[in-house]
């Protein structure tokens, strides 16, 4: 396995790399440049800052040494927060990201799981149709629609949680921004599970089990959870990347300063070593969950393991 | 082996249903958490990050906000905007207004107790201009001797025209009289930096920590993208008249973001008001609510390099007639902005701007006379004009695009296509001058004086977005240049805005105001056309509802 996993790493180098080539032309071919304002720079102070960023020298050699500062794991500096290194950005936005990321998909997997099996052992139930309908519209309501709404009531009116991230220090920060996220995946999980479920249910061992005389709990911890969760775990890989989408979104809403509002800003301020540096960490990131989605697929279902 | 397998991924997954149960546990929890706060703790929003409080790497209005609170130029400004002492307590000028002489109080301290002093103005106004430092604002101290061979690379920085007579004593040598200099020594880009933290520290000076202020407040903490935490700098000069201990600017982008913030108790200040909440905001908060005039002008330019609008007056002041500002102020942009009829906005110090020579007239009166302009122009039924408006992404620059497109086409019979861009795209393609026909922009002052927005349109000039070249507009600013007595230049600079606003060279449609919404427990907020809000002039009334 750890021989699997090694090859997969240096498989995703050229992968890695023509996301780096692809990323570095795609910023610098947008119009407009870093320093740009409604405050034209007179032309001697603009030479002045395009030196000191290296920006007056031809596009491959910039290539050439942003790869070379690349391999010694330095980033840059970032041109529109010019008192920090994008490595110093992406280092304090990704643990926020994270969190939020992590609670909001632990949020759908408990919720999503729970909901869509009781629906699935109360099949065609009050309860069953309850979960359905909930989960129908929690797939259709856009976050940016159901996130304001939270604040609206949850922070502004009843004035329970709050409606911002920076200066509120405890974890109730968390709490609208990570069910604004969830909430959508919840939804997922939760007619996933349930189909699945039912699958697996209706299947000959689970009636054998039955058979023998297994009680319902029993039957769905040790026999029908696992089986049911296939379908479940291959959709890891998808909904992490629509937590991480869905952040930027939601990171906006909060104020959170998290990796999805530095790439929106990036992006809008063309800091092009920022956007380049986040677009290089996500796709690495994201290379190496698929890997870990493949290897713990491998780990519930020894069928495949073994191929 | 199997069986301890299956046994641990149970575990695993009792886990992370057990921690899911929790967070919902957690999730059912009611409360604002952790809101004890300090009473003399002020919250302030800020609409995006600082560049940088290195003060000679910043521009932004957000970053001059918090440089404002941790730094202190020669000069400062009150609470309602006049200029007063800063870290000089005394300055004169010669008779031919070419030389200055500050002395530094002295009392004046960095934060780590260490005197302020003439020599340390020297070194930052030496750093300000040398190329190396890459500063936005390295031509703001033009007027200086040798500075623009300095900026330019000619000369060395230790030919620039400030000397440190002694510590206490800063002489500052002029090319020309420059009436505005004391109020751009207000600005953070003359603030002072530290030698030594820059010698000791390097690029990383800036670090809170490292970074010494000379202002009322010190830089505790700096999250990107979250907040700049403040406290109160114990050797300022002042300190024993700044009642407020910490200020958070807190960064929210988005304008609603804020607004409910504020909603929520969560803000003191705002750095805006959403634009569709103007109204509601204005019935919700009608005492706390500050909308006040300012030094910016919103406006419409023309490429005057290309064909239609390369020598064409008439045309141009045909569609700059046929603009009804007034509907644009109240119904459209609607938070108090003044139809501007002239480049320079009211309240600039000691001046009077020009207005378009219709600004009596009616509209009506305008929307005829525009009509006979723009055939005089050779535009008609039978050769119907088409142009286009590059406009930046925003639901506001879109409603003003719509209505100026419905103006032109129910007056002039014009049809106008509308392009919407994002904003680095139109800066480039204004900056070009290839593809632009008429063109969104806006101009903010710098400081309070008419220069700041005439010297924009002198031929040349980078930020001369239409491509304005004006044998007599930049004469009378030469010559105004030259003025000693304020009287006379005032009225060069006001006879330039004539001649100016006769040329068409951009449409102002609006002035705009500085909106913010300020908390009744807030104490000591001025309204000013500069906008500034310096932390140390407020204070907070008693209260429990503290954020």
């Amino acid at each position: 396995m750890l021989r699997y996993a090694l090859l997969r790493l240096l498989g995703a180098i050229p992968t890695l790399l023509l996301v780096i080539v692809l990323a570095f032309l795609m910023v610098h071919a947008a119009p407009g440049g870093p320093f740009d304002d409604e405050r034209v720079l007179p032309p001697e102070t603009r030479a002045a800052l395009e030196a000191a960023y290296s920006l007056d020298e031809p596009l491959h050699q910039q290539f050439l040494a942003y790869l070379s500062r690349l391999a010694h794991g330095d980033l840059g500096p970032s041109y529109r927060y010019r008192d920090h290194t994008v490595g110093e950005l992406i280092g304090s936005a990704f643990p926020v990201s994270l969190k939020l990321g992590a609670m909001a998909m632990l949020l759908a997997v408990g919720i999503g799981v729970t909901a869509g099996s009781l629906a699935a052992l109360r099949r065609n139930t009050a309860l069953d149709r309850a979960v359905m309908a909930m989960a129908m519209t929690g797939i259709s309501i856009p976050v940016f629609v159901i996130a304001p709404l939270l604040v609206l009531f949850l922070a502004v009116k009843l004035q329970w949680l709050p409606a911002g991230w920076s200066g509120n220090e405890g974890p109730g920060r968390f709490v609208l921004p990570v069910i604004a996220l969830a909430l959508p995946q919840i939804a997922y999980i939760a007619r996933l599970t349930r189909a699945s479920m039912i699958d697996v249910l209706a299947s000959d061992f689970v009636r054998t089990a039955r058979a023998q005389g297994l009680s319902t709990l029993a039957i769905v911890r040790y026999h029908a959870l696992k089986p049911a969760m296939l379908p479940v775990l291959s959709y890891m890989g998808p909904a992490i990347a629509a937590i991480l989408t869905g952040s930027v979104v939601v990171e906006e809403i909060f104020g959170i300063p998290g990796l999805g509002q530095f790439f929106v800003r990036g992006a809008l301020n063309r800091d092009y070593t920022l956007v380049l540096g986040i677009v290089i960490f996500y796709a690495a990131l994201v290379v190496l969950l698929n890997l870990v989605v493949d290897l713990l697929y491998g780990l519930i279902d020894p069928r495949i393991r073994r191929r | 082996m199997k069986q301890a397998r299956k046994t641990s991924l149970s575990l695993v997954f009792l886990a992370a249903l057990l921690a899911a149960a929790l967070s919902v546990v957690y999730l059912s929890r009611g409360g604002p958490a952790d809101q004890a706060a300090a009473a003399s703790v002020l919250h302030r929003g800020l609409l995006t990050d600082p560049e940088s409080v290195d003060p000679h790497k910043a521009r932004s209005v957000q970053a001059g906000e918090v440089l404002r609170d941790i730094g202190e130029g020669l000069l400062s400004y009150s609470a309602t905007g006049e200029l007063v002492a800063g870290t000089a307590d005394e300055w004169s000028v010669t008779d031919d207004g070419l030389t200055h002489t500050f002395h530094i109080r002295e009392g004046a301290r960095w934060s780590n107790g260490d005197p302020v002093t003439a020599q340390h103005f020297v070194f930052s106004f030496r750093r300000l201009v040398d190329p190396v430092t890459a500063a936005f604002y390295s031509q703001l101290l033009g007027d200086i001797a040798n500075a623009q061979e300095i900026v330019s690379g000619e000369l060395g920085t230790e030919n620039l025209g400030v000397e440190a007579v002694n510590d206490r004593t800063l002489v500052i040598t002029l090319v020309r009289p420059t009436p505005y200099l004391l109020s751009l020594l207000t600005l953070p880009s003359t603030f002072p930096v530290h030698p030594g933290a820059i010698a000791e520290h390097g690029d990383a000076f800036t670090r809170a920590g490292n970074l010494l202020s000379n202002g009322a407040y010190k830089l505790d903490v700096w999250e990107p993208g979250s907040f700049l935490a403040l406290s109160r700098n114990e050797h300022y000069w002042n300190n024993a008249a700044t009642a407020i201990d910490e200020v958070r600017h807190h960064v929210v982008t988005q304008e609603m973001t804020e607004l409910n913030r504020y909603r929520a108790g969560e803000l003191h200040i705002t750095g805006s008001v959403p634009p569709d909440s103007f109204a509601q905001v204005r019935e919700e908060y009608p005492e706390e609510l500050h909308v006040a005039p300012y030094l910016g002008v919103y406006y419409y330019g023309f490429n005057l390099t290309k064909p239609p609008f390369k020598d064409n007056p008439q045309l141009r002041e045909a569609l700059s007639m046929a603009v009804d500002r007034e509907v644009l102020v109240t119904s459209i942009t609607g938070r108090g902005e003044a139809a501007a009829f002239s480049w320079v906005p009211p309240g600039v110090d000691n001046y009077e701007p020009r207005r378009f020579n219709y600004a009596d007239q009616s509209q009506s009166e305008r929307n005829a006379h525009a009509r006979r302009l723009l055939q005089e122009a050779g535009y008609g039924a039978d050769n119907p004009l088409q142009i286009e408006l590059r406009y930046n992404t925003s639901d506001t620059q879109q409603r003003i695009a719509l209505a100026v497109q419905s103006m032109w086409r129910e007056v002039l019979g014009v049809e106008t296509t509308l392009v919407n861009e994002e904003f680095q795209v139109l800066l480039s393609n204004m900056r070009e001058r290839e593809i632009t026909q008429v063109f969104r922009s806006s101009w903010v002052g710098d400081y309070n004086d008419a220069h700041t927005f005439l010297s924009i349109m002198e031929g040349g000039n980078a930020s001369n977005m239409p491509g304005y070249a004006d044998e007599e507009f930049d004469s009378l600013m030469r010559r105004a240049a030259e003025q000693v007595d304020p009287g006379r230049r005032r009225l060069f600079l006001e006879e330039a805005e004539r001649v100016l606003l006769a040329g068409h060279p951009v449409i102002p449609l609006y002035f705009y105001v500085g909106k913010h919404l300020v908390s009744s427990e807030v104490v000591g907020w001025g309204d000013n056309v500069l906008d500034y809000h310096y932390s140390q002039h407020l204070s907070l009334a008693l209260s429990d509802a503290t954020p």
